[in-house]
């Protein structure tokens, strides 16, 4: 029989993170810290209005680009969170979480032979569907000691005259680093000195601790040269409703939506109706939720200093990205280990990128009392292996 | 920063204090600090405890009743009130809109008991007109906590 396989798809690599599932899901009484999604539920007035609209029978699909009400409401949030301006009618779309658009724009953008560059550690699936888009995946590798902020020097290194696209995953995941506006105008210089073009994925926009997130395209020149992506999921503890959304020049969002059309044909229509509830009235529970995590983030990092685990403060998203290098593991050992001895599953930092040796990922999005739990756990770890050093 | 501890205390009184310090960024003796100033200024009124008493196994009868009165010349309802919070059963007496003047929350071991407070010491005052009482049979959520199980983290353990 002919290989049925297609040469691309088995040169990809399953996510780093499923490994360890299948290990913890295993376990009894083990303390997860490896999720990456919020550990609210849903507020509840965006639940209701989605139960209102299956009661009234809103079960069809809605327009390919989505709910206009959804786009307008989103258009206005765009405004006054961001200073973004995009029409909605034309220079956006809902998508089937943050990730639907990620490779919508890789696409629709590159041509095989492409390269776009990829900042990591960053979250799992920019290599994968550039590789999808038969473009060239190009990494960029971020230093703790720039706090895991891309520079116009770092940035400059890797162009080449075949890049074409920039992503840019902030605040992010795995660090929780964030760019702030000196950091963006940096970029935004090299960028448009070379001409490329940026994707930039803020799906974490609402979580950062100690200033409001600045997006590259509200940058003098980029807005054209700027896909941004962002969705419901992080921001209004959303995930399972799988709603994000693109927005961008009407030229590339045409294209994007196309491909929507003919993959996905519509985002689900229970969730458009929820979210148009979370962007009308969802402000106060964004406030609250940042304010929780940002005092377990707090709390972890002052346990880390207590514990003399290196980590650098993170400003953003849910996730700490301590050092490991201490103690002569790899990242993959050291997780391994860790659940073994003391049940306590947290993501190898390889899992983002080879350049996330040495570092763990932990999510804090977790009670109060599991994370302590957990971190006691990990001091008692470490101490041991120092002690057997 | 006032705001922050309230909020965080209201849910959770027994927090160690050097760990709210570290969590809302604070020295531990500002939130020392601002706690006895919040004391002493009545705004925080004390800390309680929230019991299930149902699952403690403990006879416990709570009513809200709601009672009409004639408020005095000069003095509105604040003396009928005092009057009636000053009894040890009386567990919350609030003023209201509506249909009535106020609620009045009491606690007791058994029916009776609340029963022959209302009919020996709340009805016979002078200023009350009447009174109307509601036995509470389940308490669902109490100080926006949902009294049944907590419920479990069904998220996927890694993502």
């Amino acid at each position: 029989m002919r290989d049925p396989l297609s040469k691309t798809i088995t040169t990809i690599k399953p996510s780093g993170i499923r490994k360890f599932f299948d290990i913890v899901s295993e376990m009894k009484d083990a303390i997860s810290l490896g999720v990456g999604e919020p550990d609210f539920d849903t507020p509840w007035h965006i639940r209701e209005e989605g139960i209102k609209s299956l009661e009234k029978g809103k079960t069809f699909y809605t327009s390919n680009a989505g709910l206009k009400e959804l786009k307008v409401e989103l258009a206005q949030y765009l405004k006054r969170r961001f200073d973004l301006t995009y029409d909605p009618s034309k220079e956006m779309f809902i998508t089937v979480g943050g990730s639907e658009a990620i490779d919508a724009a890789m696409r629709a953008m590159l041509d095989p032979g492409d390269e776009v560059l990829i900042p990591q550690p960053s979250y799992v699936s920019y290599v994968p569907c550039a590789v999808l888009a038969h473009a060239v995946p190009v990494t960029i590798e971020l230093k703790a000691e720039d706090e895991f902020r891309l520079t116009a020097e770092a940035l400059e290194a890797a162009i080449t005259d075949k890049t074409k696209l920039l992503v840019m995953p902030f605040p992010n995941n795995p660090t929780g680093a964030i760019m702030e506006q000196k950091d963006l105008e940096a970029i935004a210089e090299v960028v448009q000195k070379h001409d490329i073009f940026v994707l930039s994925d803020e799906i974490y926009s609402e979580l950062t601790y100690t200033e409001n997130h600045v997006s590259i395209a509200s940058l003098p020149g980029m807005w054209e040269r700027t896909i941004v992506i962002n969705g419901f999921s992080k921001s209004y503890a959303m995930t399972g409703w799988r709603l994000g959304y693109a927005c961008g020049p009407e030229a590339i969002i045409t294209q994007m939506l196309k491909i929507h059309q003919f993959c996905i044909m519509c985002a689900p229509t229970t969730s458009q109706y929820a979210a148009v509830e979370a962007v009308k009235n969802g402000d106060a529970d964004v406030v609250a939720m940042r304010e929780e995590y940002n005092q377990r983030r707090r709390y972890l990092m002052h346990r880390f200093r207590q514990m003399g685990l290196e980590c650098f403060e993170p400003f953003g998203a849910f996730y700490m990205f301590p050092c490991i290098k201490e103690f002569g593991m790899t990242s993959d050992e050291f997780a391994t280990d860790l659940l073994n001895r003391k049940k306590v599953a947290v993501v190898p930092g390889t899992a983002f990128g080879d350049c996330g040796e040495g570092f763990i990922r932990i999510s804090y999005a977790y009670s109060m009392e599991a994370l302590k739990e957990a971190l006691g756990r990990i001091e008692e770890y470490i101490t041991e292996l120092r002690a057997n050093k | 920063m006032r705001e922050k501890i309230l909020t965080f205390i209201e849910k959770n009184s027994r927090v160690d204090l050097n760990e709210l310090a570290v969590m809302l960024g604070v020295d531990e003796a500002a939130v020392i600090n601002e706690l006895a100033a919040m004391e002493k200024e009545r705004i925080i009124c004390g800390y309680h405890t929230l019991i299930d008493w149902d699952k403690a196994g403990v006879e416990k009868v709570t009513a809200m009743i709601e009672v009409s009165v004639t408020p005095q010349k000069g003095m509105g309802f604040d003396k009928i009130a005092s009057g009636i919070y000053k009894y040890p059963e009386v567990n919350s007496v609030y003023l209201i809109s509506g249909g009535f003047d106020l609620m009045v929350i009491i606690e007791g071991k058994t029916l009776r008991e609340v029963s022959q407070f209302v009919s020996e010491k709340l009805a016979p005052h002078d200023q009350v007109l009447s009174t109307k009482t509601n036995f509470i049979l389940k308490k669902y959520k109490d100080h926006g906590t949902v009294m049944a199980e907590p419920s479990k983290d069904e998220r996927i353990m890694m993502a």
